[in-house]
């Protein structure tokens, strides 16, 4: 574990992997409270046509080209579910789940596709569906360590103005400030962050990324700034333990060990949390129940002592 | 019957109990639902392989819905402790998918199980694997498991049709006339996990999700009445599994993948041209009663 460690390119991919974890925690923040927590799933499915089709295209794995294309295919998803949710009386929830699979369904066909005329050996493709962080190169990671540091700045600068947009549309929108603008600008970062973090964890737990970490620190605290910075910092550490514990042996999915780490923070603060944890609730309840008994054992002694004070 | 045939058949079956499956996931407003059990099984089915080292399909059922029910109840539980539905959809399926993809990558990583041929089905291999059926002769595991799968759905939704409907329109009314709308969930999100590992072998996990969901939103755009969207999402998946097939061998790649872009491709056409709901007929009738408007300004 320490030679891996040691290496250099483990620590970039590693710094890599905590970074997109930070930016993801930070926006899953913002998809939390917007309701759109599967929306992050249903986007990271639909970029995977994208991702093959940059590919095809270019005929190498260029990370800016297939993030380009997996923008550019998720956004079209974006479209689509909100096209077919406001012209028809079908449902946000249904529209989710069709594109999803639809969208993966075609791009399992072009990966077939491309996979066989590229003869096989692009298995490096098949890493877009479960990741591989381990298998990026150094000018990936950099790609990517830029990109997040993006997403984080955008978040971080216009902090009261993303607050306001959350919480009170309408207020936001009678100081005069562009909800379409920050709509766009929320789409935005989050179908960036979900398409680098496509690398790294793959297409199908990228949504993981976004929800579980948010999830976890909404237990902990009331304030939405301390909320953002708390799932900043699970989703690091996720990310960062989960990497280093996929590198521990041959071939092991990078995706799958940062969700499970990530949960595992999720059980600790479903249990311990400050806020709404289980063991402070049981106490709060516990406590409670003695303050009745105690009330309740007393007013039945009061009105004994009055019964006994008429009777006399 | 030859090999296309039984492939053919076993994606029809696929797309009949998937497509009637369906019509309840959203009328309840549960699609979402389905994508979640449809990644969770997975670990419902590994954990059966690990104890009984073999896949067979009782067990893989058993497995999947212990699965499928332990997804529907952790997703409650979560919820009813103030996380919002659908991040609690998203915290229970990726981590218990995440356990099973990890799991097969350390425990189980062999020929007979592997996350891709969960993921996207190997519906090609279906027609080898057979097993003795008295009376029918040789018939695919794959395919044989199907057929019962949708007779039990078909019997249940049949021999409950009225309180399958109430539930699913008016829940608070059926729970006012007595109806167990709690038991009727879970027996729901049941049949969701049989259909889900049934359809498995065939199409794989995430296409399973496009067949469940997308014929019936498909057929929701023809039809007001429950029987004829019913039958409708039937058939529509049956007409997907078709078209995606031969779109595969067209083109020559996955036949799952294909199956599911099919299905995308009915409900395109359906959002499109349906008579009530569709895009192109209101595009049509907002122009009518324009003109309409037009012509009674030019008379008055």
């Amino acid at each position: 574990m320490l030679n891996s460690l040691l290496s250099p390119n483990t620590q970039w991919v590693l710094l890599s992997t905590l970074i997109l974890g930070m930016a993801a925690g930070m926006i899953g923040c913002l998809a939390y409270w917007k309701r759109q927590s599967l929306m992050s799933d249903a986007l990271s499915h639909a970029a995977l046509p994208g991702v093959v089709i940059a590919f095809a295209l270019t005929g190498s794995k260029n990370l800016l080209v297939m993030i380009l294309g997996a923008a550019a295919s998720a956004l079209i998803g974006a479209w689509m579910i909100q096209w077919i949710r406001t012209s028809s009386r079908i449902k946000e929830d249904t529209a989710m789940g069709m594109i999803l699979s639809v969208f993966f369904g075609l791009g399992i066909m072009l990966l077939t596709i491309v996979n066989r005329t590229a003869g096989g050996n692009q298995s490096g493709l098949d890493n877009f569906i479960f990741g591989q962080a381990a298998s990026m190169v150094r000018k990936d990671v950099f790609t990517m360590l830029i990109l997040a540091v993006l997403v984080i700045l955008v978040v971080s600068i216009g902090f009261k103005e993303w607050k306001l947009f959350l919480f009170d549309p309408d207020f936001a929108r009678g100081l005069g400030m562009n909800s379409r603008l920050m709509n766009t600008l929320y789409m935005g970062v989050l179908v960036l962050v979900i398409v680098i973090g496509i690398q790294a964890v793959g297409v199908i737990l990228m949504a993981a990324m976004l929800i579980i970490p948010a999830v976890s620190a909404r237990y902990w605290t009331q304030s939405f700034k301390m909320m953002v910075i708390l799932s900043a910092i699970f989703g690091g550490g996720a990310g960062f333990v989960g990497t280093l514990v996929s590198t521990m042996g041959k071939g092991w999915p990078t995706g799958p060990f940062i969700v499970v780490a990530s949960s595992v923070l999720f059980t600790i603060s479903l249990v311990f949390g400050a806020e709404k944890g289980l063991l402070i609730q049981a106490l709060q309840l516990r406590s409670q129940k003695k303050q009745h008994v105690d009330v309740g054992s007393q007013a039945v002694i009061s009105s004994r002592i009055s019964e006994r004070g008429s009777n006399q | 019957m030859t090999y296309t045939a039984w492939i053919l058949l076993t994606a029809s079956l696929v797309g009949l109990s998937c497509g009637i499956v369906g019509v309840f996931l959203i009328l309840r407003r549960m699609a979402m639902m389905a994508d979640a059990i449809s990644h969770t099984v997975l670990i419902g089915i590994v954990t059966a392989f690990i104890v009984t080292r073999e896949l067979s399909g009782p067990h893989m059922l058993i497995g999947a819905i212990i699965a499928g029910l332990l997804t529907a109840v952790l997703v409650q539980w979560f919820h009813s402790r103030g996380v919002q539905q659908d991040a609690s959809i998203g915290v229970v399926f990726t981590t218990l998918f995440a356990i099973g993809v990890i799991l097969i990558a350390t425990q189980v990583g062999n020929a007979h199980l592997d996350t891709k041929h969960a993921l996207m089905g190997e519906i090609t291999f279906v027609p080898w694997d057979v097993m003795y059926v008295p009376l029918l002769g040789e018939v695919p595991k794959a395919t044989f498991m199907l057929a019962a799968v949708l007779l039990a759905v078909l019997i249940v939704i049949l021999a409950f049709y009225k309180e399958w409907k109430i539930t699913s329109f008016d829940p608070a009314l059926a729970a006012s006339i007595g109806i167990p709308v709690v038991l009727m969930h879970y027996v729901f999100m049941s049949l969701v996990s049989i259909t889900t590992v049934a359809s498995f072998d065939a199409v794989g996990a995430i296409m399973v999700v496009a067949m469940l969901i997308t014929p019936a939103a498909a057929s929701y755009l023809w039809t007001d009445k429950l029987s004829i969207m019913l039958a409708l999402s039937g058939a529509f998946g049956v007409i997907s599994a078709f078209m995606g097939y031969y779109i595969a061998v067209w083109l020559d790649t996955s036949i799952s993948g294909s199956m599911a872009f099919a299905t995308g491709i009915v409900f395109i056409i359906s959002f499109l041209s349906s008579p009530r709901h569709g895009v192109l007929s209101r595009y049509i009738h907002k122009f009518k009663t324009h003109d309409r408007e037009k012509k009674l300004e030019g008379i008055s």
